[in-house]
């Protein structure tokens, strides 16, 4: 067999603040987005199976936070993402002064229990799931979007798209005075699982436990630069915290000594394709629109007034796209994987783009993308054979539990 | 550190060859390569009877990450294969020298394994 030589000079690649605990616990390291990022640590399987049946953490540092500021905030991205921010109503809760960013949070407030201070403002919001498209529909990137007060919100968007994402951003806000900024000084760590919530709750400062205990899925909690979102990328439960980097990494430990598995990005692939969810740069890019990778429940057409960016596009693919995105389940043994041929019953072609090996379904799974007019069933060829595979909607697996 | 074994013959391409007794050859992939491969989820042995040219890719190992072939070190006609991996592919992982062999090989010149590497040959290909 062949095994890929180890890559070129590290040197050049990007480090979390985590990267020294990667090591020390003996990660495989790999290029990710010019990110030196663990792929896994002992065993991918075993990290895919510990967030299915209990807790797993990923360090997803590499990815970003960006602030928006501004009273015309909502308007913009009204105007930027296809999915509407309208969805995202002020909970009324949150105190005037329960912001984040600067000069609005005690310096001590810290992760560990008791530190709570007494004084901090706790701040909750929904978040929204949305595609930032160019004006011919195609995906610029997929993010998730935290109302935080009405003239704030927070985007997190992909670490190989950062760059792209903030240049688009910027000059989309501009006609907005919306001010754009990049929070390079927060990390972003996963925790997932059904045991994840209360493995991070019970480290959290008081006040802030109450809240995040409490949020209902896709919705956050925050105190000062303490934020936690009930948002995740594995199908099951838990957080996705933003937090500045000291203390992301003191989360980790205290994570680790709770029992949380660290997991690396191959866990998150494998989990995030059991789920159904589409993985930027594979399953969607800038040739392709929403409609065309399953995702035209992330668009809202719901006000006609909206003029979002893209839209004029999208109108047109609404009765029928040119592609379409299916799910499939291989029959036999073996395993798919991205960009194998597929062929439909009626003589359409396309191909996989992402596939694997679903751990919780001890089988492989995959997603094609392939013409509108195909019809199942189809077949995909792996090293020269045609294999039967049946079609069915994502998920594969939510929650622990095979759906398909 | 991966083991290899000193009683062994090996191959540049990370396969293990085993003279037993009668003659014929047990072969299988190293540590290093199970180890570099990651979690095994599929392995696909050659058929039984299948006549193999020495470097011939035969058998492909699927782990979670990839898809590689295993070569034959030497020419011989498949014997037997490690039916036990259909259901236990990760045995290349826990037992790459014992539970987790591929195939047997009928060698068609026995004299052909002593040209293979022996373990610190193996080795010093690895770093």
């Amino acid at each position: 067999m062949t095994i890929a030589p180890p890559g070129p000079s590290r040197i050049m690649l990007k480090q979390t603040a985590l990267h020294a605990d990667h090591v020390r616990l003996g990660a495989k390291l790999v290029d990710f987005a010019g990110w030196d990022m663990p792929i896994q640590y002992a065993s991918q399987l075993d990290e895919h199976h510990a967030v299915r049946q209990s807790a797993g953490m990923f360090d997803v540092a590499h990815m970003s936070a960006i602030d928006l500021h501004g009273t015309r905030t909502r308007e913009f991205l009204r105007h930027l993402l296809a999915n509407d921010v309208a969805k995202l109503k002020p909970t009324g809760t949150a105190p005037a002064d329960a912001g984040i960013g600067v000069g609005k949070a005690p310096i001590d407030a810290g992760i560990g229990i008791g530190k709570a201070p007494i004084d901090a403002g706790i701040g909750i919001g929904k978040a929204l799931y949305s595609c930032m498209l160019n004006p011919q529909a195609g995906v610029i990137d997929d993010l998730i979007v935290y109302f935080v007060t009405e003239d704030a919100f927070r985007l997190v968007v992909n670490a190989g798209t950062t760059d792209k994402d903030l240049a688009w951003i910027r000059q989309q806000a501009a006609a907005f005075a919306v001010d754009v900024r990049h929070r390079s000084d927060l990390g972003i760590l996963a925790v997932q699982g059904p045991d994840a919530r209360a493995k991070v709750d019970a480290l959290l400062p008081s006040a802030l436990r109450s809240a995040t205990a409490a949020l209902t899925p896709f919705s956050a909690a925050w105190s000062g630069d303490l934020f936690v979102g009930r948002t995740g990328y594995s199908g099951e439960d838990g957080y996705e915290l933003i937090l500045p980097h000291a203390d992301l990494v003191a989360l980790w430990g205290e994570l680790l000594v709770a029992g949380v598995k660290p997991c690396g990005l191959g866990a998150r692939d494998t989990l995030r394709l059991e789920a159904g969810m589409n993985l930027y740069g594979q399953d969607m890019d800038e040739s392709v629109s929403p409609i065309e990778c399953g995702l035209a429940w992330t668009v809202s057409f719901a006000d006609a007034d909206r003029d979002f960016m893209g839209r004029t596009a999208l109108e047109a693919q609404r009765e029928s796209a040119p592609r379409k995105a299916v799910s499939l389940v291989l029959e036999g043994r073996g395993v798919l994987r991205a960009h194998m041929p597929v062929r439909a019953a009626n003589g359409a072609v396309g191909e996989t783009t992402s596939g694997g090996y679903a751990p919780t379904m001890k089988g492989s799974i995959a997603m094609a993308r392939m013409p509108g007019v195909a019809q199942g069933p189809y077949e995909v060829e792996v090293r020269g054979q045609w294999l039967p595979t049946r079609e069915v909607k994502a998920p594969f697996v939510r929650h622990g539990k095979v759906l398909v | 550190m991966s083991k290899t074994p000193a009683d062994l013959k090996y191959a540049k391409s990370h396969e293990w060859v085993k003279t037993l007794p009668d003659g014929t050859l047990l072969i299988g992939i190293t540590d290093h390569a199970q180890a570099a491969l990651g979690d095994l989820v599929f392995v696909e042995t050659p058929k039984v009877g299948r006549k193999l040219a020495a470097g011939e890719a035969c058998c492909v190992v699927e782990s979670v990450k990839a898809a590689s072939d295993v070569y034959a070190p030497v020419a011989g006609t498949v014997i037997e294969t490690n039916d036990a991996l259909g259901e236990n592919p990760e045995r290349v992982n826990d037992a790459p020298y014992d539970g987790g062999w591929l195939w047997k090989l009928q060698p068609d010149n026995v004299a052909d394994v002593a040209g293979l590497l022996d373990a610190d040959g193996y080795v010093a290909t690895l770093s």
